[in-house]
């Protein structure tokens, strides 16, 4: 195992934990888009690139647009102006 | 005897069983008279009284008064019997497998030194996993895209809007229903200027997956997602009037059932002559060039394009209800 396996792997594990305890579901969104994009590069290394085209276009791409795109429908997700005005009160 | 025709003396034996005089010479009304119920021999005409109904009705009756709970237990044991028996079978199965991890099982030698030597002689690919997933697992293959089809179908059914121009976002004033579905998205400069680059970028680079699916990795189903992801960047950046031009609702349902019946007759026809690099019929090609493998760059090709139509399709779905 060389040195960039070593990191991947770790960083691999950190977002695995990270999206579970992250309570904002967005950010978790986002974590996860990076842990599939990890998980190409590994892949890649693991001398799949088959595999990693796929894992880059559909683990990192569409899924994490199809999740924000539910977010959106359950009304998960604010628009900016509505969060920022919301969240105002809360920080004095 | 007078009164009574033919036909309903033949009714009268076939329900009672048998023919007496004041049956043949009474009418049923005034037979009731003369006919004590209650004594022994004659408790079988109350029975028969009951049934003087037509069958039919006498069977709906019965349905509605037992039918329900008679089928929810047919059901209940019809359903464990088909559990049962396919757990009996999977278990009688797997007890013909190799042992896990078993090192001389055929999996881990032969089918393996098959797939690696023989590739490129059987299916005319020098991708062996192209090979592999479109030629010796081709059925599998084709299952994966019917299960694709199934939950495109699925998702169609749950997220789609009925109404048509509230679809297309027409006569809705988004900031009146709130809903996010009537708002086109509002893309922003960087964001289109970024899409133009990216757009046909992603497009050539998904065709290219797709053609090169038997000579390099890649193949179908990374080349389709490739091209649904452009195709979400488009309606993404330039809103979903100008994927509509050309890729709507018709275009749709065209592309992905002409490319799922393509797929799947070719793969009968494969299975049909036999499959596993038996002689069928079909000019393999130079191995290493484009054109090479037989049917598996048309089947590339018809998978590539099912992807993509049901990547754009979830997406749509989930945005504005409808493509």
């Amino acid at each position: 195992m060389t040195l960039l396996d070593g990191i991947l792997l770790t960083f691999l594990i950190i977002c695995a934990v990270a999206v579970s305890v992250k309570r904002n579901l967005l950010a978790s969104i986002v974590i996860y888009m990076g842990f599939s994009l990890i998980m190409s590069v590994i892949w890649l290394t693991l001398e799949a690139p088959d595999l990693a085209i796929t894992e880059a276009a559909v683990g990192a791409g569409v899924t994490g647009l199809l999740f924000l795109a539910t977010l959106k429908k359950i009304h998960a997700i604010k628009a900016d102006d509505v969060r920022d005005r919301e969240d105002k009160p809360d920080e004095k | 005897m007078k009164s009574d025709g033919f036909f309903s003396k033949l009714t009268k034996f076939v329900e009672y069983g048998s023919l007496r005089e004041e049956d043949l010479t009474l009418s049923p009304s005034k037979k009731q008279k003369f006919v004590d119920t209650d004594s022994p021999e004659n408790r079988w005409l109350t029975t028969v009284q009951n049934s003087e109904k037509p069958l039919a009705a006498r069977i709906a009756t019965w349905v509605s008064h037992y039918g329900v709970s008679l089928f929810d237990r047919l059901y209940r044991v019809a359903a464990a019997f088909i559990c049962f028996t396919l757990i009996g079978l999977l278990l009688s199965v797997v007890a013909f497998l190799p042992a896990f991890g078993d090192e001389n099982a055929p999996a881990v030698n032969e089918v393996v030194e098959r797939y690696v030597s023989k590739s490129v002689e059987e299916t005319g690919t020098t991708n062996a996993v192209a090979g592999m997933i479109s030629a010796y697992r081709g059925f599998d293959t084709l299952g994966e895209a019917h299960v694709l089809f199934a939950a495109a179908c699925s998702v169609i059914i749950l997220l789609r809007v009925d109404d048509p121009e509230r679809r297309h976002g027409r006569l809705v004033d988004p900031v009146m229903t709130g809903e996010d579905m009537d708002f086109e998205p509002n893309s922003d400069l960087v964001l289109r200027k970024a899409a133009k680059i990216l757009v046909p970028l992603s497009f050539i680079f998904g065709l290219y997956v797709i053609l090169n699916g038997t000579t390099s990795p890649g193949g179908g189903f990374s080349g389709g997602a490739l091209m649904g992801a452009g195709l979400i960047l488009t309606s993404v950046a330039f809103g979903f009037g100008r994927t509509e031009r050309f890729f709507g609702d018709e275009m749709y349902h065209l592309v992905k059932t002409a490319c799922l019946a393509a797929y799947a007759l070719m793969m009968a026809y494969f299975i049909y002559m036999g499959a596993n690099g038996l002689p069928d019929g079909v000019w393999l090609g130079i191995p290493g060039s484009i054109i090479s493998g037989g049917l598996i760059l048309p089947i590339n090709i018809a998978v590539g394009f099912e992807v993509a139509c049901t990547m754009y399709c979830f997406y749509a779905l989930f945005r504005k209800g409808g493509l």
